[in-house]
């Protein structure tokens, strides 16, 4: 039997890693990327707890997650092809025409 | 009491209206119908609640006025002796000013405006004297001091009338601090403004609060009826219309004071209150008589008579006479506006000029101007069988009566040396200006009859008005009035011929002094007593000198360093911080996207971090 | 039997994690994804989750993937991206940040109880495709109608951000009026 704890632990590395990736890459769509594996640690979180306790509550909420991520990275790609398209550039540090 | 009495305010209001908003476009006839019109219903109506008055004051609410928790007043009228007195003079008095000024601003381009002010004013100050709440009171008090400053400013075009008409207004408003601070003390304590109330609660107020309150409210007395030291707007009111002067300056408005102090003269019955009002009564008749002796302007001249006489009038309520003192009100505005119509029939007959230095010989040309002012003369100088000796002799009668008692000789001396004075500048008034020129090359002509009947009236009133207060016919005006000081006045004062007589005395030794002391319009040299009135006894060395730079430079002062550096910058800095704070928080948003995804992981570990430790 | 299947998973997880993150062309880092996609997949059905494996696999490894595939080769993203400056601080606090998430995390798991109990049993059909359609129509029919109205809202999105310029450009025929109304607005 696996204990519960493993499947968080492994969660949380997988969000950390995420979030060293959004923190430290210059090239949106790898940002993007590690974007989605932090969604998807997430989602690991919720199965396994839907699993513990048992309830399915928790596997509804990763389907609706998917459904949504599905939708961000529709959106957001298309966004960043339309920036490519005027910049020519996917770096990060170059887009910052939205400052105050 | 029949219900058109109720509606005496109305009709000159009504009047106002009409003429403010289409009087322009009217023509004169029907304006000047209007204007007097809406004065003689109103005079009408006085009359029908004389006649109908069943002896014990009426009252009549209007509408609930102010409800504001236990803050309530109602707007109403009260119909009782001393209004209905005040009523029937005002309108009375009114329309025959009305009539005159109907042929005396003829030649005027704003004809409508100035009727329209005039009925303006006859509402006020009718609705002033037939309140029911000392608020309604206060209401017509401003109201008339309104009127009176758009009518001294009139030609406003004139630098000298429009600076006059502020100076009115702001010398009076000065009193109406106090008499609103008097209002609020009163409320503070009787919980109610209505006038019978305070009247009749007044004995209930502990001492201290009595006497602040009256003095108060006579403070507010001094603005309006122009004693000392607030006298001196009236003096340049004189640069308003003749009529305005008569009807405003004379008879009506400045009585306002005196008319408050007779309607709430329960509260007035402090020693301490009685002994102020009457020593400033006295002390600003005397004052103000000895500075018309040294004018050379008529009008002026008379309005300094107007400030002497009206401190007879307080005097008299000082030494608890208060009926005499009315009675004095009464006559005063029949032979002092009667006064200021001959005066300005003598402008409109030498093309307005009013320096007594430049008239004269005027007695043949305008014979019916001469009589009615002589009339008038003898009238203020307390002649008899002219109104101005009966009215004044009860005044002193009642003086003597204090003096008397045991109190202070003063007012008695006051007002007989007052009396002397008087005689002496109204001589010499009548005689510079009608007498001593045998050749005059321009023809004066006399007045329209629009203007020589209401002189006539008023000369006729003048002369038989004393029968009002006097003993040989049972003073039926007093005794009209008696009932309505009775709580504080039990008994009259005894008739002293011994006071009679001195002040015929005074007034005949006065007008002698008057008539040939001053020949060919040259004063004799007075010496240091001629600078002393000169400079009005150097109060105006301390007004000009002291008083008005002072305050000028407090105005600087607050329009400057406090206005604008402290409030001013104050908003601003309040603007200006929001600014800055702006510009800081600003700094925040750089663009770059990592930062923003370090700034949400700071957030979160934040977060976490309290609910960890939880 | 299941812990070595958990350990094989979680290893391939964490080999993709770490692809995805350090890898210098975009291409790998999209195969490193699609990786961890597969491994938690796997995780999901030692979990009990067969449907949403299923669903993981088909949309998110199936689509999702493929659309970053798409775009990497829409933006000829062949070369790698330039040497990078300034970039220490970040990295080091990035590390930091994650080692201070981590140490929460194992804080807590050690720390809670509850989480030392063994697994429950389970229902009949936990985690079949009956189970989760029953639960969609009736206790989240509204989130269920609402993700469809977001998925609308993302293909309108779509359409029109990668048309972009295309939809402003007229032909001239269509707009014949277009010069009069210029005249007037200048004059």
């Amino acid at each position: 039997m696996v204990p519960l704890p493993a499947y968080l632990v492994l969660a949380a590395i997988l969000f950390s890693l995420g979030v060293v990736g959004v923190l430290v890459r210059r090239n949106a769509l790898i940002v993007f990327m590690s974007i989605e594996l932090m969604l998807n640690s997430v989602n690991l979180t919720f199965v396994a707890l839907s699993r513990h306790l048992p309830s399915m509550d928790g596997q509804l909420a990763v389907f609706f997650t998917i459904v949504v991520a599905g939708v961000e990275v529709v959106v957001g790609l298309a966004i960043i092809v339309e920036i490519f398209r005027s910049r020519s550039t996917v770096n990060l540090d170059e887009v910052h025409l939205l400052r105050g | 009491m029949a219900s058109f009495a109720w509606t005496i305010p109305l009709w000159p209001a009504l009047g106002w209206l009409t003429l403010s908003l289409v009087g322009g476009m009217l023509p004169r006839r029907a304006v000047a119908l209007l204007g007097c019109g809406s004065v003689a219903l109103a005079a009408a109506a006085a009359t029908s609640a004389w006649i109908t008055f069943p002896g014990v004051p009426q009252e009549r609410a209007l509408f609930p006025w102010i409800a504001a928790g236990s803050f309530a007043v109602e707007a109403g009228l009260l119909v009782d002796r001393l209004s209905l007195v005040m009523a029937l003079v005002v309108s009375g008095v009114g329309l025959l000013i009305h009539i005159y000024s109907v042929g005396y601003m003829a030649g005027e381009r704003a004809y409508s405006r100035y009727f329209a002010y005039l009925n303006l004013f006859m509402a006020s100050m009718l609705l002033l004297v037939l309140g029911k709440s000392l608020l309604v009171l206060f209401v017509g008090w401003e109201l008339v001091g309104l009127c009176s400053y758009l009518l001294i400013g009139f030609w406003f075009e004139r630098e000298r009338a429009s600076s006059s008409g502020r100076k009115a207004f702001v010398v009076n408003r000065i009193g109406d601090v106090a008499f609103l601070l008097g209002i609020l003390l009163l409320w503070a304590h009787l919980r109610t403004l209505e006038l019978p109330a305070i009247g009749a609660q007044a004995a209930t107020l502990p001492a201290p609060v009595a006497v602040t309150a009256s003095l108060l409210l006579f403070a507010g007395a001094t603005g309006k009826s122009a004693q000392l030291p607030l006298y001196t707007w009236l003096p340049d009111a004189m640069e308003g219309p003749t009529p305005v002067s008569a009807l405003i300056h004379a008879a009506t408005m400045v009585t306002a004071g005196v008319y408050m102090i007779a309607r709430l003269f329960p509260l007035f019955t402090h020693p301490v209150t009685l002994a102020v009002v009457a020593t400033v009564g006295g002390l600003t008749a005397l004052f103000a008589a000895t500075i018309a002796l040294v004018e050379w302007d008529i009008k002026r001249v008379m309005a300094y008579s107007t400030i002497s006489q009206l401190g007879y009038m307080f005097l008299a309520m000082g030494v608890l006479a208060p009926a005499a003192g009315i009675f004095h009100l009464t006559t005063h505005a029949f032979f002092k506006a009667l006064l200021f119509l001959a005066a300005g029939s003598v402008m409109h007959a030498m093309d307005n000029v009013v320096d007594m230095r430049a008239l004269g010989g005027l007695a043949r040309p305008l014979r019916y101007t001469t009589g009615t002012f002589v009339i008038g003369a003898l009238a203020l100088a307390g002649i008899p069988p002219f109104a101005g000796f009966f009215s004044k002799d009860a005044i002193l009668e009642g003086a003597w009566e204090h003096a008397a008692a045991g109190r202070s000789p003063l007012p008695f001396l006051l007002g007989l040396v007052t009396a002397l004075v008087t005689a002496v500048y109204v001589a010499r008034a009548t005689r510079y200006t009608f007498f001593d020129m045998p050749h005059r090359a321009a023809h004066p002509h006399e007045a329209p009859p629009v203007m020589l009947w209401p002189m006539f009236g008023l000369a006729a009133l003048s002369l038989f008005g004393g029968l009002f207060g006097a003993r040989l016919v049972g003073a039926p005006l007093l005794e009209f009035l008696a009932p309505q000081f009775a709580p504080s006045v039990p008994h009259a004062p005894a008739p002293g011929v011994f006071a009679a007589a001195l002040a015929l005395l005074a007034a005949l030794a006065g007008l002698g002094i008057g008539w040939l002391g001053y020949r060919e319009r040259r004063d004799p040299d007075l010496g240091w007593m001629a600078q002393l009135f000169r400079r009005h006894w150097y109060l105006l060395d301390l007004y000009d000198g002291i008083l008005v730079p002072a305050s000028r430079r407090l105005a600087l002062l607050l329009a400057g360093p406090v206005d604008l550096g402290l409030i001013d910058r104050a908003v601003n800095g309040v603007g200006a911080l929001a600014a800055a704070g702006a510009r800081g928080l600003r700094r925040l948003q750089t663009g770059y996207i990592r930062q923003y995804a370090a700034a949400i992981l700071v957030g979160a570990i934040l977060l976490m971090a309290y609910w960890v430790a939880r | 039997m299941e812990p070595v299947l958990f350990v094989f998973f979680a290893a391939l997880a964490l080999a993709g994690g770490l692809g995805v993150v350090a890898s210098v062309r975009a291409v790998h880092s999209a195969l490193a994804l699609l990786l961890v996609l597969c491994a938690l997949a796997g995780l999901y059905l030692l979990l009990g989750a067969q449907f949403i494996a299923a669903l993981q696999v088909i949309v998110y490894a199936g689509a999702i993937v493929v659309l970053f595939l798409f775009v990497i080769m829409l933006l000829h993203m062949a070369t790698g991206e330039p040497a990078a400056r300034g970039l220490r601080p970040w990295r080091a606090g990035s590390a930091l940040a994650a080692a201070f998430f981590l140490a929460g995390v194992f804080f807590a798991a050690l720390r809670a109880p509850a989480l030392a109990d063994p697994a429950p049993p389970l229902p009949q059909d936990f985690g079949s495709a009956q189970a989760v359609g029953r639960l969609l129509f009736t206790r989240f029919l509204l989130p269920f109608e609402l993700a469809s109205v977001v998925l609308l809202v993302g293909i309108i999105a779509a359409v029109v951000l990668a048309k972009g310029a295309l939809l402003l450009r007229v032909p001239a025929a269509a707009r014949p009026h277009e010069e009069k109304v210029r005249a007037e607005v200048l004059r």
